[in-house]
């Protein structure tokens, strides 16, 4: 597919999205609003890990500085538009740092580094709770929408609004030159040095470009839940980030947006297990162990991840059941 | 003729231990030197040091002049100096035509750089074929050539190669050896080759350097039998 076509397809997509919103219950309309705002996430998370082999287990807490500077912003009486620049501005900085450090680390010293990232956020709030209030976290006072729309489509429309910018920046970024770079990093850095890349500016470049993105998911989530605290954004929330997107396939974005349906969707039906068998105390372990299943089945059976799956393709080397069965095929191939 | 390439008490090694010792070296600009010498030697260390890959402990390395110390590998490429190391170089996950795009990718002059791929694409007709298919489906033969493309579409001053008959027919190899002498008097490429096929890159180099144990033990424009005896085993 060219890279317009793609740009279209995301176009296209949104929009069914945003027609799904007018016509879906108040309830499935919060979850596409979910769905839309783990795509910003899992979008730049694929581009980071999938593009750049850049493995970060630390995305929860870019999202979670996301959202504490919205809500800090929006609290202060900001505009909404302008929390969101803030977001953005912040988790580009952070960003930035982790990115530097990361840049020098490879592999599993790579994964510790991002990991510490994610596990110091509650250390933080408690350490400075007069700002994040500790546990109990912020509330977000937001203004109602406008006119007749009801709440749940008013924060749908905004996390898809802010998906559908991710996306085709996301897409035009990784179709061009940047794209060619990430690859040759990740593929073999003594080529890429070799071809005049330089190894260590694109890679902090992935991280800033994935953290920015992460700072607007986290953002979005703070609108969806009109409150942010330490325990929306757990150690598992950036191990649940990083499966999802293997899961979805690695590198495209079309698997970062199976992963953000999964994110949503594994956790809702593990819900509906436990509310079926009355068993209310597996409710907090199931969805992992659905997320572990979904990856364990998915990897052997489609291991590019289910954006790779191409139901509808024939392959060139199976033969119809036509042929199989000794007929003739109704109208003769055209030599190509 | 100037040297464009000059080394001055090269010394570079691995750890605490030196593979190259003293190096001195002049490359003259249009002309191409050979590097001979058993497994071992210091060819590829050589060369290694050249491009930056790795830093020299010792002596300086001179490209016009100028003192290469400090500059970094991604940057050598912009002054002119393009490294094919032995048997890599290519992208594998990149198509054919991204991995010669990559070549390109720091240039200014994007005409140029579509001219000089599909001039490429003329002198490795195998490539051509093969366009669109990641690295990985290549055949070693096709990635050496690929890595040596994407090389040529940089448009360097200085070639360093490393045994680029490596998996290759000996038809290709051949090929690439007359390729690289009509490079040298066309556009005036100055190149120097690392090979193990001795025959081959003698007969199209200006001179020659044996490298043994990391020192040059002799140059010239010709090996006379009793070093070729004693270094090289023919």
């Amino acid at each position: 597919m060219s890279g317009k076509m793609k740009i279209a397809t995301i176009v296209a997509g949104v929009a069914v999205v945003v027609v799904l919103t007018l016509v879906f219950p108040p309830f499935r309309t919060y979850q596409l609003a979910t769905v839309g705002a783990y795509l910003c996430v899992t979008a730049g998370l694929t581009v980071l890990t999938g593009l750049n082999g850049q493995l970060s287990l630390g995305h929860g807490a870019l999202m979670a500085t996301g959202a504490y500077t919205l809500a800090l912003s929006v609290n202060a009486g900001w505009p909404l538009t302008a929390a969101f620049a803030a977001a953005l501005v912040v988790t580009t900085v952070i960003g930035g740092v982790v990115g530097l450090a990361a840049a020098r680390l490879r592999g599993p010293y790579l994964a510790g580094l991002t990991l510490a990232v994610a596990v110091v956020v509650p250390a933080i709030t408690s350490t400075f709770d007069g700002t994040f209030n500790s546990d109990q976290g912020l509330s977000v006072a937001l203004e109602p929408p406008p006119g007749t729309v009801t709440v749940e489509q008013w924060q749908a429309w905004l996390a898809w609004g802010a998906a559908l910018i991710v996306l085709v920046l996301l897409q035009l970024l990784i179709g061009g030159r940047f794209g060619r770079e990430l690859k040759a990093v990740r593929d073999d850095e003594t080529a890429a040095r070799l071809a005049g890349v330089g190894v260590a500016r694109t890679q902090v470049l992935a991280f800033v470009v994935s953290a920015a993105c992460a700072g607007i998911g986290g953002a979005l989530f703070a609108v969806l839940a009109q409150s942010v605290s330490p325990g929306a954004f757990p150690l598992s929330l950036s191990l649940f980030l990083v499966m999802a997107i293997v899961i979805g396939g690695l590198g495209s974005l079309a698997g970062a947006a199976w992963g953000a349906v999964l994110l949503v969707a594994l956790p809702a039906l593990a819900h509906t297990v436990t509310e079926g068998i009355d068993a209310q105390r597996l409710e907090g372990n199931l969805p992992l162990a659905l997320f572990g299943v979904t990856l364990i089945v998915v990897m052997l059976a489609a291991p590019g991840g289910i954006a790779a799956l191409r139901p509808f393709k024939r392959s060139p080397f199976k033969r119809s059941p036509f042929t199989k069965a000794g007929l003739r095929p109704l109208r003769k191939r055209s030599k190509a | 003729m100037t040297a464009l390439l000059r080394t001055e008490s090269l010394t570079a090694g691995y750890g605490a231990a030196p593979v190259l010792h003293e190096v001195d070296l002049d490359v003259n600009t249009g002309s191409i030197t050979a590097v001979l010498g058993a497994n071992g030697a210091g060819k590829t260390t050589l060369l290694r040091t050249l491009s930056g890959l790795l830093p020299a402990t010792h002596g300086r390395v001179l490209l016009d002049g100028k003192d290469l110390r400090g500059v970094r590998v991604e940057e050598m490429v912009r002054r002119g100096v393009a490294h094919v190391p032995e048997g890599r170089g290519v992208v594998t996950e990149l198509t054919v035509d991204e991995n010669l795009r990559l070549g390109g990718l720091w240039r200014k002059d994007r005409a140029d750089v579509r001219k000089a791929m599909t001039e490429v694409y003329e002198l490795f007709e195998p490539l051509a074929r093969r366009r669109k298919f990641p690295g990985h489906q290549l055949s070693g033969g096709e990635r050496q050539l690929l890595a040596l493309g994407r090389a040529l579409v940089g448009r360097p001053r200085l070639l360093l190669l490393d045994e680029p008959s490596l998996g290759l027919a000996p038809k290709i190899t051949a090929q690439i050896m007359t390729l690289l002498g009509t490079l040298r008097d066309r556009s005036g490429l100055t190149v120097l080759l690392v090979e193990q096929n001795v025959r081959g890159a003698l007969a199209i180099a200006d001179e020659a350097v044996v490298l043994a144990l990391g020192r040059v033990v002799t140059r010239g424009t010709d090996i006379d039998d009793e070093m070729r005896h004693a270094y090289l085993g023919f």
